[in-house]
């Protein structure tokens, strides 16, 4: 493969990675917009800020989160050692947690009292949820009918934490109606509201400081390898919704070029528009994405040819989404990260092998990226490592896995 | 001069406030939106917005969302409200402004799109979610093809911002009377008035008020603090109360004129 001459990854001030990202929001947006940059610019610079997020996140989310030498997959896939980097222990259940950590402390520094939030499968619902618990901040859930009946037991979880959770029968009753009634809700309370973004998408900020908030995981995970192994991982390999843990696992290691960073998006049941979520996926005639604009920012865009977004579908909520973040799209061009598929069957693979074989039962979100590590772990001399990060964990996907038995 | 700002010079002349109705191209179906468009104009619109169908349409309530819903379900395209704007041209005079969000436009392609939309008689276009920061390629496009851009400007928006804004755009400045998205209201806030007297030391372009007005006592209160007032989801909501009744145009013909009437 062609080395990649990328080695750093930051956006211009407009939020901008080459052609991707920016802002494309009504009028209204742009003042809050403006005011949330300028927080997290100050922010990013205050020591004080990164104290308590650092401490927040040992005391309360447990972290750092322990980098797992998974023997047995190893001896699965016969050649290089398999680690696991544990986002599934993370308090509630996934990284969600970090990020909605970092935006609440945001929020609390602009005297936002009212956060709003999207939530899929119901992991960023719930941490972003537990989170105003702990600060306390009022906290409204939007979520899609659809995905209400599919993930029910996380609606409850939110209900009894105190969230408001909204249903939205707009559109596919899925993600990305919920992300479209947040942003109305909004665009209407934009005077006490503070919109707490689940994935490292939507207009800038959004994507910049949710990678911020998760390139905690990546941070961790360089140091626990060098420790581990004495030496650079060969490969990171990562499920990619909107991006928010592969982005956050893949950044420190962007100027290693030693490193492969591999993104797994939800190759669904079928190659047709419709029966995926893999926007790079990128022969528009089998139904990939192509340049657009969703949500606020400009990415790869899985639409029809008249531009009008495209229903999507994956095994798991939680990449069930028709966009990708911006930077995971100049990653891509720029050839510095490559993305591959799962479907739906290698991400129930994947969870069933590392349940079996680990004691680990992972998100499906997360399962997606089994499969494929063991692939690429064949490749591999069995001196070198590769880190497959477990996103989440998959308590919440027993039902529907026993269901389809 | 564009002809958006002689009707603009012309209602200024006669002391008139502008009406502008929005529909949705394709709601009910394409060639009732031919009718409609000839229609509102026999019963006085000054300018016409257009709305092209986006299946994420996040500037808008439920209205309007319903409205993109039932168009795309027809599979109406941009290309579909072009075609419309063309035979509607072929019977009336009053500019039409192309309204839309970013996307689809963006897959039309922009030049393609102003030499389409200048061909097809439009005067402008307006993009929801396309700001000044973003837009300045297509703003050179539009204006190459003798096409306004409108941009929106909130009460959210700051002095400095609203003077950028002004410098990019043409035609008419789209004031949007609140936070929130596009619906009617019961009662108008002051916000408006305010942001029209910032919008008024910054520049000299004409303001229309939209987002809430639904009642020809609001059109009178927008009239005497801005140039013209954009009636559209109480328009929109008419047509789906309407939508299978044989004399359709001419029952929304009327309710426009009832907005018009003076007591």
């Amino acid at each position: 493969m062609q080395r990649s001459t990328i080695t750093a990854s930051e956006p211009d001030e407009n939020g901008h990675w080459g052609k991707f990202g920016g802002r494309y929001v009504p009028e209204t947006l742009v003042a809050p917009l403006d005011g949330l940059t300028k927080e997290f610019t100050r922010a990013r610079q205050d020591p004080d800020f990164w104290r308590e997020f650092d401490q927040r996140l040992r005391d309360y989310c447990g972290r750092p989160t322990p980098l797992f030498h998974a023997h047995r997959l190893t001896a699965h896939a016969a050649r290089a050692q398999v680690y696991l980097k544990r986002e599934d222990l993370c308090h509630t259940g996934s990284h969600k947690i970090n990020n909605a950590v970092g935006q609440a402390l945001l929020a609390r520094r602009m005297g936002k009292h009212r956060i709003v939030a999207e939530t899929g499968a119901g992991q960023h619902g719930v941490a972003t949820t537990t989170v105003c618990g702990m600060f306390g901040l009022q906290c409204i859930i939007y979520m899609g009918a659809e995905d209400m009946q599919r993930q029910a037991l996380n609606v409850f979880r939110m209900r009894l934490l105190g969230a408001e959770v909204i249903p939205v029968n707009a559109g596919t009753r899925t993600l990305k109606d919920a992300i479209n009634e947040t942003l109305r809700d909004w665009v209407t309370n934009v005077h006490d509201t503070y919109y707490l973004l689940g994935s490292a998408l939507g207009p800038h900020p959004y994507p910049l400081l949710v990678r911020e908030f998760q390139r905690v995981i990546g941070r961790e995970a360089r140091e626990q390898i060098l420790s581990a192994a004495g030496k650079l991982p060969r490969a990171l390999i990562a499920c990619v919704g909107g991006g928010s843990n592969s982005i956050g696992l893949f950044h420190p290691f962007i100027g290693d070029p030693s490193v492969r960073l591999v993104g797994v998006e939800a190759g669904g049941r079928a190659d047709s528009l419709g029966q995926h979520a893999a926007r790079f996926h990128s022969a528009a005639a089998s139904g990939g994405g192509c340049v657009g604009v969703l949500h606020g920012t400009m990415s790869y865009v899985l639409q029809n040819e008249d531009g009008q977004i495209a229903n999507t579908h994956s095994i798991s909520a939680g990449l069930d989404y028709a966009a990708i973040g911006p930077e995971h799209a100049y990653l891509h061009d720029g050839g510095r990260a490559e993305y591959i598929r799962a479907s739906d069957g290698e991400a129930l693979e994947g969870f069933r092998l590392c349940a079996e074989l680990e004691g680990i039962i992972p998100a499906l979100e997360s399962s997606h990226a089994i499969i494929p590590a063991i692939r690429i772990a064949r490749e591999l001399p069995q001196s070198d490592a590769i880190i497959v990060n477990l996103s989440g964990r998959g308590d919440k996907d027993v039902q529907l896995v026993a269901e389809l038995n | 001069m564009s002809r958006i700002r002689e009707k603009f010079g012309e209602l200024k002349r006669s002391g008139r406030g502008g009406f502008i109705p929005f529909i949705t191209a394709g709601d009910p179906d394409l060639a009732t939106t031919e009718l409609l468009l000839v229609e509102l104009a026999a019963a006085g619109a000054d300018i016409i917005e257009l709305g092209v169908p986006f299946s994420d349409p996040v500037a808008d309530g439920e209205v309007i969302q319903r409205a993109s819903e039932r168009a795309l379900r027809n599979g109406v395209t941009l290309r579909d409200a072009l075609s419309c704007i063309a035979r509607a041209k072929q019977q009336i005079a009053v500019p039409i402004v192309l309204f839309s969000y970013f996307n689809p436009l963006l897959q039309f392609g922009g030049k393609r799109l102003a030499s389409d939309a200048k061909r097809a008689g439009a005067e402008a276009v307006l993009v929801t979610d396309l700001i000044p920061e973003e837009a300045h390629a297509w703003t050179e496009m539009l204006q190459e093809h003798g096409l306004d851009s409108i941009f929106l400007v909130a009460p959210t928006t700051s002095d400095e911002r609203l003077a950028r804004i002004a410098q990019q755009a043409s035609g008419f400045i789209y004031a949007v009377s609140r936070a929130g998205v596009t619906g009617a209201r019961d009662e108008m806030t002051d916000d408006a008035e305010t942001l029209v007297r910032r919008l008024r030391m910054v520049c000299d372009l004409p303001v229309a008020v939209g987002f809430g007005i639904s009642t020809a006592e609001q059109l009178r209160q927008v009239w005497r603090f801005a140039d013209a007032a954009v009636v559209g989801s109480a328009i929109v909501s008419e047509i789906e109360r309407l939508k299978t009744a044989p004399d359709l145009v001419r029952r929304i013909g009327k309710f426009a004129r009832s907005l018009l009437a003076t007591k």
